[in-house]
């Protein structure tokens, strides 16, 4: 799956906006075939990187090739070899989906003997074959999703990359889509998602979080819940539960405390041991515990372990 | 009726006009901008009109008469032509407006007390100036004549007589503008427009912002009434239109010299009124545009159009055919500029003026009706 | 089931657009002291449904009672007791933070004293509490978001309806936001909020399915998982291609999908289809770290209601 040269390499990529620094000496690499996440809250950064990496913002510093292409001193060589499919999807609603199809083709420059192919492909893999004469705003939006997909790969770039591709969408039409990508990605396509979902970043082989500018943290899924996380987490059902937060915000190991819908989740560096020690501790309070397990952390919580501690380290230089 | 709720809505209108460099702008210097542009812009005066004059006598007497036109302050002498080709090419290339041709003959005939003719040939490409500058040059002449007629009865002795022979004396008196300024006709119009233009421009944008920036959808969530949000928004909308009315109408009397010769009460009373016509319409305009831009463009068509052309503004309405007329008396500003003219110019009570306060009367009443209407708190 | 005391009741609501069912015949209770979430991906109707609550839109059919009055008929009866915070709420991006506290405060009727306290123990709640002089449109994302429930918590309301409060917002805030909800709850207040984020779902105490306008499920989020029938296993591999491919014709399977650090699949009997799996994978030679059973998530509930068709525990 992974084989041969990085097809995008990013070093220190820095993009600065007067004062305000947006993206903070950035460093990844990302395989062909593989799918890449960029994770982070709006406003971290996310778009900013993309758009140097599409060679439509010059970078202030750093370096970035995409593709073998440095995107700073070619970036229009830079947009033959990528797709891109922004969040809501950028169709003309007023146009039928062949007509959306015939334009993008002619914006990325598909020869014209190349394109009734293309197009066919792109109608087949998106289940729209007896439906080009189809208004694309009468479209549901899983179709739109898949013709947008269509629409962004029909110069069968190398690369293609998704901004936030299933934000809001049905979980049937997200999985289908998914499974599209994944066929590409099988193809050696490199495929880059930008995403505030924490549960969208499951679908990648890897990801990097990004935070204020800057990664904190990077390796796929499975890793990240694993080692990235400060400590281990903790599911407590009690009663009562407001004095329970309480008590348990300064109680002694106890990394934050938090209410989720009945349960508190509690980060400890040491599972085991804090289960004994809270057992007690409540109890001896006078509350009454229901249960204490050892539950997985999810990728937003290891995201807010780690900006936590990230912000604590190093205030934010940024205007807020 | 919650006075607490209108006054947060009235103050937090307030607070964005003054941090909105735009509506600042409108506020400020628009109608400063409008007052000096129509002011000094719009002029029925003649002034300065470029002639040309071609001598054939060159006598003393020939350029006494040209002496007359170069001193009018009405021409300024701007070629000596040689001969006629001269003279024409400089009327083709629009060097003068006029020029004046004095006959070889001219002094010969004056000295044997004949008659005499003076050419004028004017430029009427641009029949306003033409008309007027036909009339000034034979003013010009006709003095010049009543010169050499008194100098003639002096020297054979009978200038006593003179005076009383001369056939018909016309006695013009000009009322209430005696100087024939156009600005005193203009000026008062101008408070009429920027009044209009100001008044619904900026409230055309009211409602319209909240629903495009999205901020209507939670308002109409809350306990405020329609007619709160309504007087709270036009409030300060009222108030700054009011100072400046007053603003532009110190202006004129201060700067342009216009008149005022009727009542501050008056002044006022009608003011009041045109701005509950000018406001209700804006706040019409924005609840029913629903975007901005569609509500500014409504309400620029709907006044700056019609108030410009109908109103009695630049063009005398008894002088448009009669179903224009018959279209501006549904239009509040004509009843306004009638009543804005007459306390400058005229100084006629209230009691003359009570048709037109009537008909403002009835229009304020009406539009501040209709706009209430208009705002529902549904999002359907 | 109908709780007496519901602070919200939605009956039977249905709302048609041109073209769309929005929404169709929804029913469900919000107790005090709950905190209920409306969870559907997009045009599921939940914006249409939160407006219809907050009485700025009349549904076609259907009834609703908001903090005991009926909306429907009387929406401005209820406004007092409703907070209300659309997806583009009201903030003034040219007013400051103190400026928009003050204007809902004065809207409210609330008394400047009252008002004051109010607003300082919530600002420091959100952390905005050196911002006051602050105009609104200088915040970041998340502080906006705070900063809209600090102006719709400046009355005390009896019923909170939130139409996807913490869209994009950073996951710090995300919490502080939510922190900020559950100490609301001890004053009795009902607070309804939508979501996208089917994970944010398991933060609510009941959650709502809807799908097309219809609804799924309601339930606790716990309950929910276990009406899934069968079980979800997690298989880690570095090759999910691989994976899947060998898997194709295992028996007991009824989804399997691909994501990012591997496979995972609903099967009928989770004890007895893991070691058939793993013997499955050791045999052809595919790569795999991990097998195990996990819990399902809501995303697999919903996906096994609208393919499968289960039907849900109706309220």
């Amino acid at each position: 799956m992974t084989n041969g040269d990085p097809s995008v390499v990013v070093r220190d990529l820095v993009k600065r906006f007067g004062d305000f620094v947006a993206v903070d000496h950035i460093s990844l690499e990302a395989q062909r075939g593989e799918i890449f996440g960029f994770l982070g809250p709006n406003g971290a950064g996310k778009s900013t990187t993309i758009r140097m990496l599409c060679g439509l913002l010059h970078p202030t510093s750093g370096h970035a090739t995409v593709a073998g292409i440095d995107v700073a001193r070619e970036p229009e060589k830079v947009r033959q070899q990528i797709g891109y499919m922004s969040q809501k999807f950028s169709l003309y609603n007023d146009l039928r989906v062949i007509e959306n199809l015939r334009f993008f083709g002619g914006m990325y420059k598909v020869s014209s003997s190349a394109l009734p192919e293309r197009i066919r492909w792109a109608l087949d893999m998106a289940g729209l074959t007896d439906r080009e004469s189809a208004i694309t705003g009468t479209l549901a939006t899983g179709w739109k999703q898949r013709l947008a997909l269509g629409c962004a790969v029909l110069h069968r770039p190398p690369i293609l990359f998704l901004d936030e591709p299933t934000s809001g969408v049905d979980p049937i039409s997200r999985r289908q889509f998914w499974e599209l990508i994944h066929r590409m990605a099988g193809e050696g396509v490199t495929v880059f998602v930008t995403t505030h979902y924490m549960d969208e970043a499951e679908y990648c082989n890897r990801l990097v979080l990004i935070y204020r500018g800057q990664i904190v943290a990077s390796g796929s899924p499975t890793e990240l819940k694993q080692r990235a996380m400060k400590g281990e987490l903790l599911l407590v059902e009690c009663e009562p539960l407001g004095p329970a937060l309480e008590t348990l915000k300064s109680a002694p190991g106890v990394m934050d405390a938090a209410v989720f819908g009945d349960a508190l989740h509690l980060v400890v560096p040491e599972a085991s041991e804090a289960v004994h020690t809270l057992n007690s501790y409540l109890s001896e309070r006078g509350i009454r515990v229901k249960k204490i397990e050892t539950i997985r952390p999810s990728l937003e919580d290891v995201f807010v372990s780690l900006t936590t501690t990230h912000a604590q380290s190093a205030p934010d230089r940024r205007p807020q | 009726m919650n006075w607490r709720r209108l006054a947060a809505m009235a103050h937090k209108e307030l607070i964005q006009i003054f941090r909105d460099p735009r509506s600042l702008l409108v506020v400020v210097a628009m109608p400063i901008l409008l007052m000096f542009a129509y002011g000094y812009g719009i002029s029925f005066d003649i002034k300065h009109v470029p002639i040309c004059v071609l001598d054939r006598d060159a006598s003393q007497q020939s350029q006494d008469l040209l002496k007359h036109f170069q001193a009018s302050e009405y021409f300024r002498v701007v070629k000596v032509a040689n001969n006629y080709r001269e003279l024409n090419a400089a009327i083709d290339a629009g060097r003068c407006q006029l020029a004046v041709v004095i006959p070889w003959d001219f002094s010969r005939k004056l000295a044997a007390g004949g008659k005499v003719e003076v050419q004028a040939i004017v430029d009427a490409s641009d029949n306003n100036t033409a008309n007027v500058s036909m009339s000034y040059s034979e003013a010009v002449i006709r003095g010049y004549s009543q010169q050499v007629q008194l100098e003639w009865l002096q020297r054979h002795g009978l200038a006593g007589a003179s005076t009383a022979s001369a056939p018909i004396r016309v006695d013009a008196r000009t009322w209430f503008n005696e100087n024939l300024e156009s600005s005193a006709g203009i000026v008062p119009g101008v408070v009429v427009m920027v009044m209009a233009v100001v008044g619904t421009f900026l409230t055309s944008l009211t409602i319209a912002r909240e629903w495009e920036r999205g901020t209507m959808e939670q308002l109409i969530s809350t306990p405020v009434t329609s007619m709160e949000v309504m007087l709270g928004k036009l409030a300060p909308y009222f108030v700054i239109g009011m100072l400046d009315t007053t603003l532009c109408a110190v202006l004129g009397v201060l700067w342009f010299d216009v008149p005022f010769r009727g009542r501050w009460s008056v002044f006022f009373l009608s003011s009041t009124l045109f701005l509950i016509v000018v406001l209700s319409l804006g706040y019409f305009f924005s609840v029913v545009g629903k975007s901005q831009m569609a509500a500014n463009q409504m309400a620029m068509l709907a006044t700056f159009l019609p108030t410009f052309l109908l109103s009695g503004f630049i063009f005398p309405i008894d002088q448009m055919p009669v179903p224009v007329q018959v279209i501006s008396w549904v239009l509040p500003a004509r009843y306004f500029m009638t009543i804005i003219r007459s306390v400058f110019l005229k100084g006629t009570s209230l009691a003359q003026l009570q048709t037109n306060l009537l008909a403002l009367g009835v229009f304020a009443a009406l539009l501040a009706l209709l706009a209430t209407r208009a705002f529902h708190k549904r999002l359907d | 089931m109908t709780e007496p005391n519901a602070a919200i009741r939605a009956s039977e609501l249905t709302k048609r657009f041109p073209g769309v069912l929005a929404v169709d015949r929804l029913s469900f209770d919000v107790s005090p002291g709950e905190i209920f979430g409306l969870v559907g991906p997009d045009g599921a109707g939940k914006t249409t449904t939160l407006r219809m609550l907050a009485g700025v839109l009349a549904p076609d059919s259907g009834s609703a009672l908001v903090a005991g009055i009926d909306i429907i008929r009387s929406p401005e009866g209820a406004r007092h007791a409703i907070s209300y915070m659309p997806q583009r709420f009201g903030l003034y991006d040219d007013l400051t933070v103190y400026e928009n506290i003050r204007f809902y405060g004065d809207i409210f009727g609330i008394r400047p004293v009252q008002r004051e306290q109010r607003a300082q123990r919530l600002l420091a709640a959100a952390g905005l509490g050196e911002f006051r002089a602050r105009l609104a449109g200088k915040l970041s994302g998340g502080m906006k978001q705070k900063l809209g429930l600090v102006c719709a918590l400046i009355h005390t309301p009896k019923v909170i309806l939130l139409d996807e409060p913490t869209n994009g917002v950073d996951p710090v805030s995300r919490r502080e936001f939510w922190a900020i909800l559950y100490s609301l709850l001890a004053e009795g207040v009902a607070i309804l909020t939508s979501t996208a984020y089917l994970d944010e779902a398991e933060r609510c105490h009941r959650v709502a399915l809807l799908h097309q306008g219809r609804l799924l499920f309601c339930d606790t989020p716990a309950a929910l998982k276990q009406n899934l029938p069968g079980a979800v296993i997690s298989i880690v591999s570095a090759d999910p291609r691989q994976v899947r491919e060998t898997l194709e014709k295992a028996e007991g399977i009824s989804s399997l999908v691909l994501v990012g650090s591997g496979v995972h699949l609903v099967v009928d009997d989770a004890a007895r289809r893991i070691p058939e799996l793993r013997a499955r994978l050791e045999g052809s030679g595919a790569s795999f770290e991990v097998i195990e059973q996990i819990t399902p998530t809501i995303e697999d509930l919903f996906v096994a209601a609208v393919q499968g068709g289960i039907a849900g525990k109706q309220p």
